[in-house]
């Protein structure tokens, strides 16, 4: 081992150290390392200093500038909740004919119902409120419960369905498969609904199957969906003759409803929304479908 | 391969690989009313492969005693493959589940295809897959290198590689069937684990071994970053995954932690295992094919020992950092972000050491792919380190957490850092290994590392831009003072990042792809050197019998 080896490129001596090959230059530490690394060091040692840091048994090192997280936490809670309490109050004690026409809080209802409407129902109804396959859109004028704002909003706090002491509480039987009604009436009362939203499926080869429909119609639907198939929103059951439907209209799944049931769900959101927040969402919802040309 | 063992060591591979497949049979009847069955039956038929592998062996003649003159590279031959098989596998899994976030539909509605199930298999395959066979691999090759002196026996490197990679299956196939104990990077369940303790502690002991047997005064850099890997992540991996299994008949088990202590040693071994899995011991291939690449000596002896002892102390402290404004106290979050910033400068003159190195040799990188590949990876370590340091603080990170910027990062150092040191040291160390003049194809190398390069690029700029773009849009009040995005909002503006992350990591995937070919032609279809290099451990000299 030649100690007094130096490198030709940078003139560094070499340790002596070789393997297989590999040899190390003595380079001494460059001083901008060392700057950096000082300067680090008393950053981190500063802010031991300031800021909560080293455990000491059953406590800790509070810092000078005795700041603690949960604190900053409350009081960022506090400012944002004063900083809402103006529109807030006014909110939750006007009445929705008092909001509706005042733009200044309408205004307040689009940009915070979007955020509310996007975290809390878009999952379901879609960030438009257009629904999906087993979710009602929200845009139209078919409405389960009730369009109003007051009952959009009494439906959003008790839900559907739901552990709420004042749930709405809806479900569709299973004609076909707890007996109710034998695969040839499920047939023909599927049919029968077909027709009222299909007028052109009233052709004479199976006016006769529709007409048994109906008899079967008004001894085992017309309760809940009235004699004229038109629904009834005091119990939630759905109009048959237009063009919305929930689960699908054509006559396949519309036998499928008929034979199976149908017991649909939604949350209460009464503890996780506030009163404000839940006046707000109807209003938005109902934004929703006066926008609509 | 069994034709290089001993006699001795013939019936002991051949006594282990029955007794795993008994284990594996014994765990598949106790636990034949879980899915711990499908992983005994993966158990014993690994086992048995291995029985029969050994047993076609058995009768052949002994090796020669003048294997002892040379060092053992077979099973490093075999490690290489293995990375490179992960590596496809595993790249092609992240490029799945990457176009997954963009077009969700791709699970083609089966379990095992769901993201949650397909992520862990990304991870570990391409963690533990490809960069713990390319680790083990080199460090083999390395250790007896730099100590010149053969591995003590040729069992126990077989066993570390094989044992590793039934680890390795098991991990990936019991995610596909929904077995994880929901930690993230330690999601393996307790057979698992155990076995990967058996595992880890004979690799400890075999590279102890080989250091302890070597004929040069001193210990050089590469072995300290090695056997601080090793032996941390033995650590780590044995605190972290400590659990009480719900019988011995069950996959299932909890672990012995709970509420922000679990929180807490999740992530200081998910740190640590960043920085003794995917830092330490990548340092310690860069301190060997680096210096032996580009033809230079180490720029700095002081600098190596001024960073590796600092990356080793502070590293440990920095974990807390994943867990800012979270229910840990706030005087540990302290810590973690202090210890990650005093840690930035001597991760950096790691960076800085080995860029210095180069001098002398730029027209080297200029020149060749190879040791561009080190060179750009050396690059993104610094790059990422830094930024690790950056995201470390408290204020960045309440922009930065939970969003896509720490993928980014994680990219940063997966990619741009981990892969192509991998990639530049295999083709160091292919052509050397086989004994061929050079890669088949240089122009091959070329490709893949600009399709490497691109890919990482385009990949981490596209997690930066969505990164941030999602922590301004959760962050952002109304004048009224609420939210002005919900979620689905800020889901939506990921989208054209969301495809450009896939394509980066497609590209990325095509590299890998080209490198395999490469590393296979170059052992099929390249002719032997020439060159007469002395390769062995001591020349001319008598070396000590390994057994």
């Amino acid at each position: 081992m030649e100690v007094e080896e130096r490198d030709p490129v940078s003139g560094h001596r070499t340790t002596g150290h070789e393997w297989n090959g590999i040899k190390e230059l003595d380079t001494p530490v460059p001083r901008g390392v060392l700057i950096f690394l000082v300067i680090t060091h008393v950053f981190a040692v500063t802010w031991w200093f300031l800021m909560p840091t080293w455990p000491l048994g059953t406590t800790y090192t509070k810092g000078l500038l005795d700041v603690d997280q949960r604190a900053i936490v409350e009081q960022q809670l506090v400012d944002a909740a004063a900083e809402r309490a103006p529109w807030i109050d006014r909110i939750e004690r006007a009445s929705f004919e008092e909001i509706l026409p005042n733009e200044m809080l309408m205004s307040i209802v689009q940009s915070s119902g979007h955020q509310l409407f996007g975290d809390n129902c878009a999952a379901c109804h879609g960030v438009d409120g257009r629904g999906s396959a087993n979710y009602p859109d929200l845009t139209d004028d078919d409405w389960l419960w009730g369009g109003d704002v007051e009952t959009v909003a009494e439906t959003m706090r008790v839900g559907v369905n739901t552990e709420h002491p004042e749930s709405r509480v809806a479900q569709m039987p299973s004609f076909g498969r707890d007996g109710l009604l034998n695969r040839e009436q499920v047939n023909s009362v599927a049919a029968y609904v077909y027709s009222l939203s299909n007028p052109d499926y009233s052709t004479s080869e199976n006016i006769d199957e529709i007409e048994a429909g109906r008899e079967v119609f008004l001894t085992s639907c017309a309760a809940c969906h009235g004699a004229n198939a038109r629904g009834n929103q005091d119990v939630g059951a759905p109009n048959l003759t237009d063009a919305y439907w929930i689960y699908g209209g054509d006559l396949q799944t519309i036998v499928t409803t008929v034979h199976g049931g149908r017991h649909g769900h939604m949350p209460t959101w009464d503890e996780r929304l506030t009163n404000a927040e839940i006046k707000i969402l109807a209003l938005y919802v109902h934004s929703l479908r006066v926008e609509k040309p | 391969m069994v034709s290089t063992l001993t006699t001795n060591e013939r019936l002991f591979a051949l006594i282990i690989s029955a007794l795993v497949s008994i284990c594996g049979l014994a765990l598949a009847a106790v636990g034949r009313q879980d899915l711990l069955a499908a992983q005994g039956f993966i158990i014993m038929v690994f086992g048995l492969a291995c029985v029969f592998a050994v047993a076609q062996g058995f009768y052949e003649p002994e090796p020669s005693k003048e294997r002892l003159s040379s060092y053992y590279d077979d099973p490093i031959k075999v490690g290489i493959a293995l990375a490179m098989a992960w590596a496809v596998f595993a790249m092609f899994i992240g490029v799945w589940i990457a176009t997954l976030l963009a077009y969700p539909e791709l699970t083609f509605d089966q379990g095992w295809a769901s993201f949650g199930r397909l992520r862990p298999v990304h991870t570990t395959g391409v963690i533990f897959g490809f960069g713990g066979n390319a680790l083990i691999a080199t460090s083999f090759h390395v250790v007896q290198r730099t100590s010149r002196a053969r591995m003590p026996d040729q069992l126990s490197p077989w066993f570390v590689l094989a044992g590793y990679n039934l680890f390795c299956l098991l991990a990936i196939t019991g995610y596909l069937m929904g077995i994880t104990q929901s930690k993230e990077y330690a999601e393996a369940e307790w057979y698992a684990d155990i076995w990967l303790v058996i595992v880890w502690v004979t690799y400890f002991i075999l590279y102890i071994r080989t250091i302890a047997r070597r004929k040069e005064p001193h210990i050089y850099v590469a072995n300290w970053y090695f056997m601080a890997f090793i032996l941390v992540v033995a650590i780590l991996h044995i605190v972290n995954n400590l659990a009480i299994p719900v019988s011995l008949g069950h996959a299932k088990s909890y672990t012995v932690w709970s509420g922000v202590q679990d929180a807490m040693v999740q992530w200081w071994y998910g740190h640590n295992a960043v920085a003794f899995f995917l830092t330490a011991g990548f340092l310690g291939m860069l301190y060997y094919y680096l210096p032996v690449r580009a033809q230079r000596p180490i720029f700095s002896y002081r600098l190596s020992i001024l960073s590796f002892w600092g990356i080793t102390f502070f590293y440990m402290w920095a974990g807390s950092h994943h867990l800012h404004y979270t229910a840990l106290p706030q005087w540990v979050q302290t810590l973690g972000m202090t210890f990650s910033v005093m840690l930035l400068v001597p991760s950096w003159a790691s960076a800085g050491n080995a860029l210095l190195t180069l001098n002398g040799a730029w027209h080297r990188v200029r020149d060749d792919a190879t040791l561009r590949f080190i060179m750009v990876a050396v690059v993104f370590y610094g790059l990422t380190t830094f930024e690790g340091s950056f995201l470390a603080i408290r204020p960045v990170n309440s922009l930065s957490h939970y969003t896509d910027w720490t993928v980014g990062h994680v990219h940063a150092g997966a990619l741009g850092w981990v892969a192509l040191i991998i990639f530049g040291s295999f083709y160091t160390l292919v052509p050397s290994l086989w004994k061929r003049e050079h890669m088949y194809s240089a122009l091959l190398v070329e490709v893949h590392f600009w399709l490497a390069l691109v890919g990482t690029l385009v990949y981490v700029f596209a997690m930066w831009n969505s990164g941030i773009v999602q922590g301004l849009m959760w962050r952002t009040y109304t004048e009224e003072g609420t939210l002005a995005y919900s979620f689905v909002d800020s889901l939506v503006a990921m989208y054209p990042y969301y495809i450009a992350r896939a394509f980066g990591g497609l590209l990325f995937l095509l590299g890998a792809i080209v490198g395999s070919y490469n590393i296979w032609m170059t052992i099929r279809a390249t002719p032997l050197t020439s060159r007469r290099e002395i390769d062995v451990p001591q020349s001319g000299a008598v070396v000590v019998p390994g057994e």
